[in-house]
């Protein structure tokens, strides 16, 4: 490079007249793209944001209500009653509890009874009988019990029905609005909470069905994914990042961890159905199942999570351990995992999150079972919280879609408590290093 | 223009130093990191057609003050200015001021070689494209082919101007980098320690870069190295904890300084 | 009874720990010289011995018992050798649920033999099975117990049993890609025997809806695989048309635009959409979504089918956005900073500087990112379960239904499974489709998303 062979080059430099009208209206195009593109932006945010907005409220706003259930609270006097005390789950509870209703709107004909009769749960007789059994002192006099009303006439109470479609389409008759509102006249029609959405099992009535079977088959199932997933993905991180050599075994492991944590979840309920119930025999639906192919499904991630977080704490502690003489074992299992415990926590909570909302799995081995009592362990059939959503949201009664709105509120309260508890996790004892 | 002129035009630039027009002046210049103060008070003229070098020992306040000149600062958050700074006696920090412009007029070059992961073409059509100084094709071949003649890479890079800028050897990154702040014809261009991740030959290379463009630039340098200043610049300012020292004719700053932190500096006393 | 095997197991454990534990230490004062490890070490090593290859046989036990005692029973059946698998199983099946007690009809009498003989079996294998138990613990224990001394390294071998149990921890993720691969592959051969290969890979019908048993009316069956991979195509086409732009056009503006404090909550939000189960996205695509879009269609005069593919794709778009946007997040944060002030320096606007120099920089982080959101719409399951149709069909129309693999996989699954019907195969060969098209698009996002972190 010398002088000369720049010279003439150093000369024509143009001169720019930046404040040209040419350069001034350029420039404001420019200004005026780039404000396009924060726009753009913000539109995109607004979208998703928004969405999740629509989503939130509509569950909100179709779900709330079944938060509260009709009931006609009604007096009956078993002591006058003809009841064996000896055999009662065998008495006519039915004929019971029909006379008690019918002495609260007295002389209807027969048919115009049957219409009346439709206005409460079928299954009033056995909630009176499980009362008496529980309690059999109500039978010595009059006690009050608690019949819920008949999915469309809860939707009437609430207000869903309006009154001036014709008769012929919608599900209650002009006569059935009169006697309810004779009922509620009297003053035995309430709204209280609906505690049977969380203590009752499913049912085919949307006024019995609650979630009690879904909570606890969930419960089981995270508990198993639990046991299985927590130390197996620990002692795998541990190896992984402490011990194993670098060879072309584990970096087949590492490869295979970090696509096996984006294989798809429904093949999981494939393999689960090949292996645990064709070839080992496994019960169907059973929650062991359930959590035997969460754990497979949560393991990848958690290994991945726990070895960050090895990765995380300082190796001047490995070193002062080891120092002090302390075997390569004592020094990782007395010094290090205590230190990276927080983290491999909260990355476990927000693992076993991940699976409580999981349902393709599930569906394919069975947890979508009808089922109408709670299980007693892990190799009872039940259902889980979102296989029982996915079998509201298909079934056709009216009150299940507002019930699998609810259960869907249900389901995301407990996936808020247990991030909720994961970030109080994290802030409370996470080290910086 | 032959070469005797050219030499002409230098000897007489070099002589009248501290005559020659100023082209951005500092006044009262502070500046604020958050709470911390980075700079305080600097009054430093830079002149027409001029190298000048700003020395002092790290964190004395110099790149930053080098970044307050085409408001680079303005891209880091919480960083807060005072004082004045014009171009053409026309204030920088006014807010009818158009940074697009000023950062045109005010080019720069950085520490590490940062080229785009583009073409080596593209990278030097980048600036002209954005501020649509080439109405066509041809237009643009020829900004590209003078702006890396001026940087003295059109030899080694005419026949790999579809490679990616990336491809090329530090010191040549760093003409690139040069190339691409001329294309824009500037009038000042500010180098924030050019030659530091460059090795000897290379730095010799851009030095000489330097002091050729002189001529049709004004250039404001940061430099480590005291040997650096001496060799391509006209004038020297001496920064020390944020203050300005000193501000002089580098010859005279080398050889007879005004201020004794100066001295010390220069004899390697600390820094 | 395997259940107390397990706690029986545990308390064996924890007692033989206290014994190894309390007898070390008593050798140690006896002894002379140096020992080698703390007493707890060799009453770990005890409770090792005991609990764990009782276990081990325990878990065996239980893989191999039913297979056992199916086998046992059926060579007892008169006449059963002549049966093939499918209709052995069937049998099988018939006398299990005639031993429990649930009578639908009155069994014929060899069933009814069998299904003694199987009850008298599993109580016979249940008490062997407690016996092998409680024996292998017991001489775990004994050798356990006898090797205490002084010098014995108990650390070592305590240590030993730990690294190994770890090393089988971290084969297991390789046994779980092979027992993924294995028992796809092996159902999934089946299904070839019965419905060749070639008609399967390129058939464009895919009609499954044969009968399940002699007395019902159905259609032949066609096992095409074409439509139900181009719905799955169209249904993720429609997602990724709404989750990339969203996606990286929402981490543009938290990156380079937003106010700190602004993107310390909206990015959180935006966090939520990804955290959502699908079912409540498909529960919200067939009660909101799907009848807006059916609305609209009507109102713009076109023939909308209420399980739209676009109802599903959008609604898995959205459920994709918070997947993209963090991984173009992560991808313009891996910009040096460097490139951004050479942009500027230049009088580049900060829009020229996001559009012309970090997103190609940023280019390969985020096709990585794109791929993997791929290949999570691909596999997605609930969403379209719900919102998209069952029949296969091949259009280009977004408002018509469409049917995705996945889909297929779940409602030939659900309720029955009986490995022996084309119908249920069919699921497993689909499964292999999409864990093959999934792996490949995995890999290929892991393997960009690795080089674009290496390059910065």
């Amino acid at each position: 490079m010398s002088v000369t062979a720049s010279s003439d080059l150093n000369v024509g430099v143009p001169a720019i007249n930046w404040q040209s009208d040419d350069m001034k209206s350029r420039r404001k195009r420019r200004y005026a793209a780039d404000r396009r593109l924060q726009a753009y932006g913000l539109v995109a945010i607004i979208f998703a944001l928004g969405f999740l907005a629509i989503l939130i409220s509509s569950l909100v706003y179709t779900g709330n209500s079944a938060f509260t259930q009709s009931v006609a609270t009604i007096e009956i006097d078993l002591s006058t009653a003809d009841i064996d005390r000896t055999k009662l789950a065998d008495a006519d509870w039915r004929g019971v509890v029909r006379g008690a209703l019918r002495a609260q709107l007295p002389g209807l004909s027969r048919s115009d009874e049957r219409k009346y009769f439709e206005m409460f749960t079928s299954s009033g007789q056995f909630i009176v009988r499980d009362a008496v059994v529980a309690d059999p002192s109500r039978l010595d006099g009059k006690s009050t019990f608690v019949i819920p009303l008949a999915d469309p006439f809860d939707q009437l109470a609430k207000g869903q029905v309006n009154r001036d479609t014709p008769e012929s389409q919608r599900r209650v008759t002009d006569q059935q609005i009169g006697m309810f509102d004779q009922l509620v006249g009297k003053g035995i029609i309430s709204r209280p909470f609906n505690w049977a959405l969380f203590f009752n099992a499913d049912s085919r009535f949307p006024e019995l069905a609650g979630l009690a079977g879904a909570i606890s088959g969930s419960f089981w199932s995270l508990l198993v994914c639990f046991v299985i997933s927590f130390p197996v993905g620990i002692a795998a991180a541990i190896y992984l990042e402490e011990f194993a050599p670098k060879n072309k075994l584990t970096d087949l492991i590492e490869v295979n961890i970090n696509n096996l944590a984006a294989v798809p979840s429904v093949v999981f309920g494939l393999l689960g159905l090949a292996v645990f119930l064709g070839w080992f025999g496994m019960p169907r639906s059973a929650p062991i199942v359930g959590g035997l192919v969460l754990s497979l499904m949560t393991l990848p991630t958690l290994i991945i999570v726990t070895r960050v977080s090895l990765k995380s704490v300082p190796s001047s502690i490995r070193e002062a351990a080891l120092g002090v003489g302390a075997s390569k074992h004592e020094a990782i299992f007395h010094h290090i995992l205590p230190l990276a415990m927080p983290t491999i926590m909260t990355g476990a909570i927000i693992s076993l999150a991940r699976a409580l909302g999981e349902s393709a799995p599930l569906l394919l081995i069975g947890m979508n079972a009808f089922i109408t009592s709670p299980p007693d362990g892990v190799f009872e059939a039940s259902t889980a919280l979102p296989t029982q959503i996915f079998m509201w949201a298909d079934s056709p009664e009216r009150g299940f879609v507002a019930r699998t709105s609810a259960a869907i509120l249900v389901l995301l309260g407990f996936l808020v408590l247990m991030n909720g508890i994961a970030i109080f996790l994290r802030q409370r004892f996470e080290r910086r290093w | 223009m032959n070469m005797m002129s050219e030499a002409a035009v230098e000897k007489a630039l070099d002589k009248n130093m501290s005559d020659a027009p100023l082209k951005m002046i500092g006044k009262d210049v502070s500046v604020y990191y958050g709470e911390k103060r980075a700079l305080f008070d600097v009054n430093l003229n830079v002149r027409k057609n001029t190298v000048t070098a700003l020395i002092g020992p790290s964190g004395c306040g110099k790149s930053t003050f080098l970044r307050t000149l085409n408001r680079m600062n303005d891209t880091i958050d919480g960083c807060r200015i005072t004082g004045k700074i014009t171009l053409d006696n026309a204030d920088i920090y006014d807010p009818s001021v158009d940074v697009v412009e000023l950062r045109a007029r005010v080019g720069m070059v950085f520490q590490k070689p940062n080229p785009f992961p583009k073409s080596i073409y593209e990278n030097i059509a980048y600036g002209p494209r954005i501020h649509g100084l080439a109405k066509t094709k041809a237009d643009m071949d020829r900004i590209v082919e003078s702006s890396l003649q001026r940087a003295g890479l059109w030899n080694e890079a005419k026949d790999r101007l579809q490679e990616p800028g990336t491809g090329l050897s530090g010191g040549q990154q760093q003409r690139l980098c040069i190339a691409r702040a001329v294309a824009v014809s500037p009038e000042v261009i500010l180098m924030d320690e050019p030659c530091s991740a460059l090795d000897p030959i290379a730095t010799a290379k851009v030095e000489e870069l330097i002091h050729e463009l002189r001529t049709n630039f004004t250039i404001v340098i940061v430099t480590h190295s005291m040997q650096q200043a001496a060799r391509v610049s006209q004038r020297t300012a001496m920064f020390h904890l944020g203050n300005l020292v000193e501000e002089n004719d580098t010859d005279k700053m080398f050889t007879n300084p005004d201020d004794q932190r100066t001295q010390d500096y220069i004899m390697g006393r600390f820094g | 009874m395997s259940g107390y095997l397990i706690a029986f197991l545990a308390l064996a454990a924890l007692s033989m720990a206290y014994l190894g534990n309390s007898r070390a230490k008593a050798t140690h004062n006896g002894a002379a010289g140096k020992i080698h490890s703390r007493p707890i070490y060799h009453g770990l090593n005890v409770a090792i011995w005991t609990a764990v290859p009782a276990f081990v046989l325990l878990l065996v036990w239980l893989v191999f018992q039913s297979s056992i005692v199916n086998h046992l029973v059926l060579s007892g059946i008169p006449g059963s050798e002549n049966l093939d698998a499918s209709a052995s199983s069937i049998l099988m099946s018939e006398v299990r649920q005639v031993a429990s007690g649930n009578l639908f009809k009155e069994p014929s009498p060899e069933v009814k033999a069998a299904a003694d003989h199987f009850k008298s079996l599993q109580g016979i294998a249940a008490y062997l099975m407690a016996a092998a138990v409680a024996v292998a613990a017991a001489i775990g224990a004994f050798f356990g117990l006898k090797v205490i001394g002084s010098r014995y390294r108990a650390r070592h071998s305590v240590e030993l049993s730990v690294t190994l149990f770890m090393m089988f921890s971290s084969l297991l993720a390789i046994l779980i890609t092979l027992g993924i691969v294995f028992s796809l592959v092996f159902e999934a051969f089946h299904f070839f025997t019965k419905v060749p290969f070639t008609e399967f890979l390129f058939g464009l019908r895919w009609e499954p809806q044969i009968a399940m048993r002699a007395d019902q009316v159905a259609g032949q069956g066609a096992f095409g695989v074409i439509p139900v991979l181009y719905g799955t195509f169209l249904i993720s086409a429609i997602a990724m048309i709404v989750a990339v732009p969203t996606g990286i056009l929402s981490a543009i503006f938290l990156t380079e635009y937003s106010h700190p404090r602004f993107r310390a909550v909206v990015k959180p939000l935006l966090e939520i959409l990804a955290g959502v189960p699908t079912v409540v996205y498909g529960f919200f695509a067939v009660l909101t979504v799907a009848p807006a879009i059916r609305d609209l269609g009507i109102a713009l005069g076109f023939e909308a089918s209420p399980n739209s593919a676009l109802a599903a794709g959008a609604v898995m778009g959205v459920m994709i956005i918070p997947f993209i946007s963090s991984l173009s997040d992560d991808a313009f944060a891996a910009v040096p900073r460097a490139m951004r002030e050479g942009s500027y320096a230049l009088g580049a606007t900060k829009g020229e500087t996001i559009r012309k120099v970090l997103l190609p920089a940023a280019l390969p982080g985020i096709v990585g990112g794109v791929l993997l959101a791929l290949s999570r719409a691909v596999g997605e399951t609930m969403i379209v379960v719900m919102a998209a149709g069952l029949i296969a069909k091949l259009t280009v129309n977004p408002l018509d239904a469409v049917t995705t693999v996945t889909v297929q996989i779940v409602t030939l699954l659900i309720g029955d499974a009986e490995f022996d019907n084309p119908k249920t195969l069919a699921a497993f060969a689909l499964g292999l489709v999409l864990f093959i098209v999934t792996l490949i698009l995995n890999l290929i996002a892991l393997h960009t998303v690795r080089k674009y972190r290496e390059k910065y």
